[in-house]
């Protein structure tokens, strides 16, 4: 059982090239930033190796980090520009018992990340939720499609904080 | 002579009897064998999500009993261990052995569920209604404990919206008593039923690294052969205090993690959770159920993932605090969204009429896959 600053140090040694940031200020649970064009390579390395094994990802989640500027579009409403889109991972070990929390961020105006999809499936359809919800782009993924949304679903990301509700679709009238 | 073969596809859903609410699967065939099989979910999507931004920690109680509505308490409990993680807050013991009891009820009342579907699903009628009469009784031990039947609003973050009824533990133990026979009767009718043991052994076999890849968990985990439970291996509540088994499939009928293994663990969880129920009506202390519940919620900064077993596999709630009354994100793992992945992996290459075998034993529901 290794704790996140351990498998931090381990991280770090293995990837010297590698922007890696441990926190640990915020309270209940610490993380490891990553860069999001080397999540895939850190997670093969992750579930690999013999001292770490993640072989399960618990959950993936999109979150809008909300830290843009507030600016105002031609109809008035108030939609945010610049910033960050962040995906958080959480991944576990079921043979050494261990947790691990990485966090990676990428710009809100075009955000890429690379998929983990073909290390751990349990990531297809978690990418897609988020692309679907956050609009951002997992390189690599093998299906982006939306899947909550319906596919022509084209008035934007409904998790965004600035995400406007459309007045119709396909003809019927949204807020009612 | 050759004949001329073609693909077909063919659209199971979203109104189809056996796939237990608005799910459409996409069946490619080569006669009566899949090829492959595309979910679409999305039909029942609310985006409770969002709402949850725009409530107080409070307000999205009610929200999390709509996901999966068949482990309705499961929902309350998994939310409310994330906000007391965030919060920092302890409750007092008998709230804790209370959302025990009533997990481990849901647990059963959910089981029955799956497990008379699956039956129904395949052709035998009868245990769904035997089932049913016995999910009723639990139904009404929900009713006289907080007055709703299916959406409880029941575990408050820091505690309980009432305390147990005062007949809550004489009725509970006499269901109890009645149900151990029945489980005997379930069994002699279906689970050794040769006809549900044609059906259903060597249909959909799931090896374990398969599994653990998927992010399976709960039962279907189970049934591959891997003790793996979050009540043992990763313990809350209460549940360190109690004796109980993990059951694990082990091939009985067929090979080990086909659908009779997933169905026959679920069987022998309700057993082990009626173990638990009765130890903790044995231990029940005493005790104010509402004292810890706090007037206002107001987090600090930060974030958390807390997890429990709800019936159907790993409930996570990641819950992003910004330091005020309501929450700046909230992310659901539901348990069936992760299951229902499986599905292509497990139909390829079986007969249509499989689908519909390995679908109810994947046991989902659909208000959790699209929340």
């Amino acid at each position: 059982m290794k704790n996140t600053e351990e498998i931090f140090l381990i991280l770090k040694n293995n990837f010297p090239d590698s922007e890696l940031t441990l926190k640990t200020d915020i309270p209940a649970e610490p993380f490891i930033i990553v860069s999001p064009f080397d999540v895939d390579k850190i997670s093969l390395f992750l579930r690999d190796n013999s001292e770490l094994q993640f072989d399960s990802l618990m959950c993936l989640s999109g979150v809008d980090d909300f830290n843009g500027q507030k600016i105002k579009d031609e109809a008035g409403n108030e939609i945010m520009q610049g910033g960050t889109l962040s995906v958080y991972y959480h991944l576990e070990s079921t043979s050494l018992r261990h947790k691990v929390v990485l966090k990676t961020s990428t710009s809100r105006d075009n955000p890429e990340v690379v998929s983990v999809s073909e290390i751990w499936q349990a990531a297809n359809w978690h990418e897609r939720e988020a692309y679907d919800m956050f609009g951002i782009k997992f390189i690599n993924h093998p299906d982006l499609r939306r899947i909550l949304m319906p596919y022509d679903w084209e008035f934007g990301y409904p998790l965004r904080k600035d995400y406007q509700n459309p007045e119709f679709y396909q003809g019927m009238k949204v807020p009612y | 002579m050759s004949v001329r073969t073609e693909e077909m596809v063919l659209n199971m859903g979203p109104q189809h009897p056996s796939t237990h609410g608005v799910l459409r699967l996409e069946l490619t065939l080569e006669g009566e064998i899949v090829t492959k099989v595309v979910p679409h979910i999305g039909y029942l999507h609310r985006c409770f999500e969002k709402h949850c931004e725009a409530m107080t920690y409070q307000q999205v109680v009610p929200y999390t009993d709509r996901m999966d509505y068949l482990a309705a308490m499961g929902n309350e409990l998994g939310y409310a261990i994330a906000v007391e993680k965030l919060l920092n807050i302890q409750v007092p013991e008998r709230v804790e052995y209370i959302r025990v009891i009533m997990a481990e009820l849901q647990r059963i009342a959910s089981h029955l569920v799956a497990i008379g579907t699956y039956g129904a699903d395949i052709g035998a009628f009868t245990p769904f209604l035997y089932c049913f009469r016995d999910r009723e009784k639990i139904l009404h031990l929900f009713e006289i404990t907080c007055g709703a039947r299916l959406l409880y609003n029941y575990i408050w973050p820091g505690g309980l919206s009432h305390d147990l009824h005062p007949d809550f533990v004489r009725l509970t133990r006499e269901f109890i008593k009645e149900f151990r026979p029945n489980l005997v009767e379930l069994n002699n009718l279906l689970t050794y039923n040769r006809i549900f043991i044609d059906r259903t052994a060597n249909v959909g076999i799931l090896p374990v690294e398969t599994a653990i890849n998927f992010g399976i968990t709960g039962p279907m985990l189970r049934g591959s052969g891997m003790k793996w439970d979050l009540r043992k291996d990763d313990p809350y509540s209460v549940y360190h205090k109690f004796d109980f088994e993990i059951p694990v499939g082990e091939g009985k009928m067929g090979t080990v993690g086909d659908s009779w293994d997933r169905y026959f663990v679920r069987v022998r969880e309700m057993e082990e959770s009626l173990k638990i129920i009765e130890q903790a009506l044995d231990q029940l202390p005493e005790g104010d159920v509402t004292s810890a519940i706090p007037k206002r919620i107001k987090p600090p900064v930060g974030q958390v993932y807390a997890r429990i077993e709800n019936p159907r596999g790993e409930l996570g709630y990641f819950l992003i605090s910004d330091g005020s009354t309501s929450p700046f994100r909230v992310k659901v793992r539901a348990p069936s969204f992760v299951n229902l992945q499986i599905m292509d992996e497990l139909c390829r290459g079986h007969m249509v009429a499989d689908v519909v075998a390995i679908l109810g034993s994947v046991d989902i529901v659909l208000g959790e896959v699209d929340r």
